[in-house]
């Protein structure tokens, strides 16, 4: 945890578990589908099915929905940017198993009626139809994604994600972690899914910077792997972190 | 790091956090820069706050903050007044879903800028004085949070608040020149004393007992700097105390962990104010 997470992060309240932990995870959710979704349903578990309202998480997964950072005055008034913008939104309640008591799913899509999960994966790095995210808000404003249409993954935010669509098949991990290698790219964590074995199969790397983009279209040039997606970090003391490493990079040269 | 590695630091407490953290020295200034900043941000919604009696969403808080701070010192103690005041405008503008530094959350977000820039305003200090201060209270947080998790959710409010008072306790100390031993036990004895808190919130919103108890939790951490400058200690290792409050953490049932449904809130009025908010 840095400093700057612990005296951070700068945020619209009231609540940085339930306000800027819930913008943040579906902020996650939005930059995963790649563009502005048109339906947004949010289901809600635990302490934030019971304290949803009282919180603001409400208004602050649709404002993360709406591509709003934490910090971003306009969260008390989401609701009516999304009537204004033209996103059509819901929440539901639901026990989502043995998860965090802060857990929300979060199924957005780009399309009227779309919401089938993990529907249409496009090629290389188009924006998606639909996304079904499930994450938790760990307090502090700190989050953790841990499925991403159905696979079991796990990104928390803090640094910029990788996340692959690819088919399982022998030496991918292999290969993809050396594009990243020779990218000259630090990998802080790697957690790969498959429905089944030969399958459909998905990996989330977070990275201490994200990729170039030639390292991204080699990565898509390989026969494995039909998409990809870079997140960007969306922790306000993370970015700190990131300025932190370019004027690092910056001073090393 | 431990706060017994912490407190045995011969240095500043706020140094050893910095060595602790094995920054570069642009990555150091970006630290300070960063933390010059979360100042200003305090500052700016200490300002707001103070002159603003917009409700908040509920309307059960809004004017706190302002009503005490044009109110006569009776008590002619302006130290405690501002610190009040200064901890209740933040929680507030937090509660009207303004922008605030969480420190270490939102809900605690009142109780360091109200007992550090409360002091400082106090005695005149400027802000450049505030900055190592404020890295300390980082650090304790950072300790704490290696123990448990920071969420009134997971450990009730002593999680939040006691962990926010022990952080503004070792920073007050500090910065009133206290040594690392001093701040750190500042810190242990703060948490010493809010153990046991439970996350009560009226209807789920982070108000009542919340935006109060951002200003006890502010003197409280003058208090226990007061006591650590003096050269009180905690009789239990800091470190113990921590691991003491994750066991009470623990031990706590979800009715008193940010649901909304024990203590404060599962009173009649509680309930019934919860219900009709519902609506
Ligand atoms: S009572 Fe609960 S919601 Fe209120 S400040 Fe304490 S931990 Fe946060």
């Amino acid at each position: 945890m840095s400093l700057l997470d612990v005296i951070g992060p700068v945020m619209v309240g009231p609540s940085s578990s339930h306000t800027a932990g819930a913008c943040r995870l579906a902020l996650l959710a939005r930059h995963t589908l790649g563009t502005a979704p048109v339906e947004a349903r949010f289901t809600l578990h635990g302490s934030f099915a019971k304290t949803a309202r009282g919180h603001g998480t409400d208004l602050a997964l649709v404002a993360g929905a709406l591509g709003y950072a934490p910090d971003d005055s306009r969260i008390a008034r989401a609701f009516d940017e999304a009537a204004h913008l033209g996103l059509d939104f819901g929440f539901d309640r639901a026990d989502l198993g043995d998860v965090h008591p802060n857990s929300v799913r979060i199924d957005l899509s780009a399309v009227p009626g779309g919401a089938v999960p993990g529907g249409g994966v496009p090629g290389g790095t188009g924006a998606l139809r639909t996304v079904r995210l499930l994450g938790s808000s760990l307090g502090g404003g700190l989050v953790k994604v841990f499925a991403v249409d159905d696979f079991r993954l796990e990104f928390s935010g803090a640094s910029p994600t990788l996340l692959v669509r690819h088919r399982d098949t022998p030496g991918v991990l292999a290969r993809v972690t050396r594009v990243i290698a020779d990218d000259d790219v630090n990998v802080g964590t790697l957690y790969c899914a498959r429905r089944r074995k030969g399958g459909e199969a998905m990996m989330s790397v977070e990275c201490d910077r994200a990729i170039s983009q030639a390292a991204a279209d080699y990565l898509l040039h390989l026969s494995a792997i039909g998409w990809l997606r870079q997140i960007p970090a969306v922790m306000s003391a993370a970015s700190d972190g990131a300025h932190i490493a370019s004027a690092t990079a910056e001073a090393s040269r | 790091m431990t706060l017994a590695d912490l407190a045995a630091a011969t240095v500043p407490a706020s140094e050893a956090v910095l060595i602790d953290q094995g920054l570069a020295p642009d990555e150091l200034e970006a630290l300070l820069s960063g933390m010059r900043g979360r100042l200003a941000e305090m500052r700016d919604a200490i300002a707001r706050g103070l002159v603003s009696d917009a409700k908040s969403r509920t309307g059960m808080v809004g004017w706190n903050a302002k009503t005490l701070w044009e109110a006569a010192d009776d008590l002619q103690t302006p130290l405690l007044k501002r610190v009040q005041a200064y901890a209740m405008a933040v929680n507030e503008e937090n509660a009207r879903m303004g922008r605030i530094v969480a420190a270490p959350t939102a809900g605690s977000a009142g109780t360091v800028p109200g007992a550090l820039i409360g002091v400082a305003d106090h005695l005149g200090l400027a802000d450049d004085a505030l900055v190592r201060p404020l890295v300390l209270a980082a650090g304790i947080g950072e300790v704490i949070s290696q123990t448990m998790f920071i969420a009134g959710s997971t450990g009730g409010c002593q999680a939040e608040i006691g962990s926010s008072a022990a952080m503004a306790a070792a920073a007050v100390t500090e910065l009133l020149g206290g040594d690392a031993e001093a701040s750190v036990h500042a810190a242990a004895m703060a948490l010493m004393n809010t153990i046991g808190l439970v996350c009560d919130p009226v209807g789920g919103y982070v108000e009542v007992p919340c935006v109060s108890r951002n200003a006890f939790f502010a003197v409280h951490a003058v208090s226990s700097a007061q006591l650590a400058l003096a050269g009180l200690r905690s009789v239990i290792p800091p470190d113990e105390v921590v691991q003491a409050m994750a066991s009470v953490g623990r031990m706590l049932p979800p009715e008193l962990r940010e649901t909304g449904e024990g203590g404060i809130a599962d009173t009649p009025t509680g309930r019934r104010i919860a219900l009709e908010l519902a609506r």
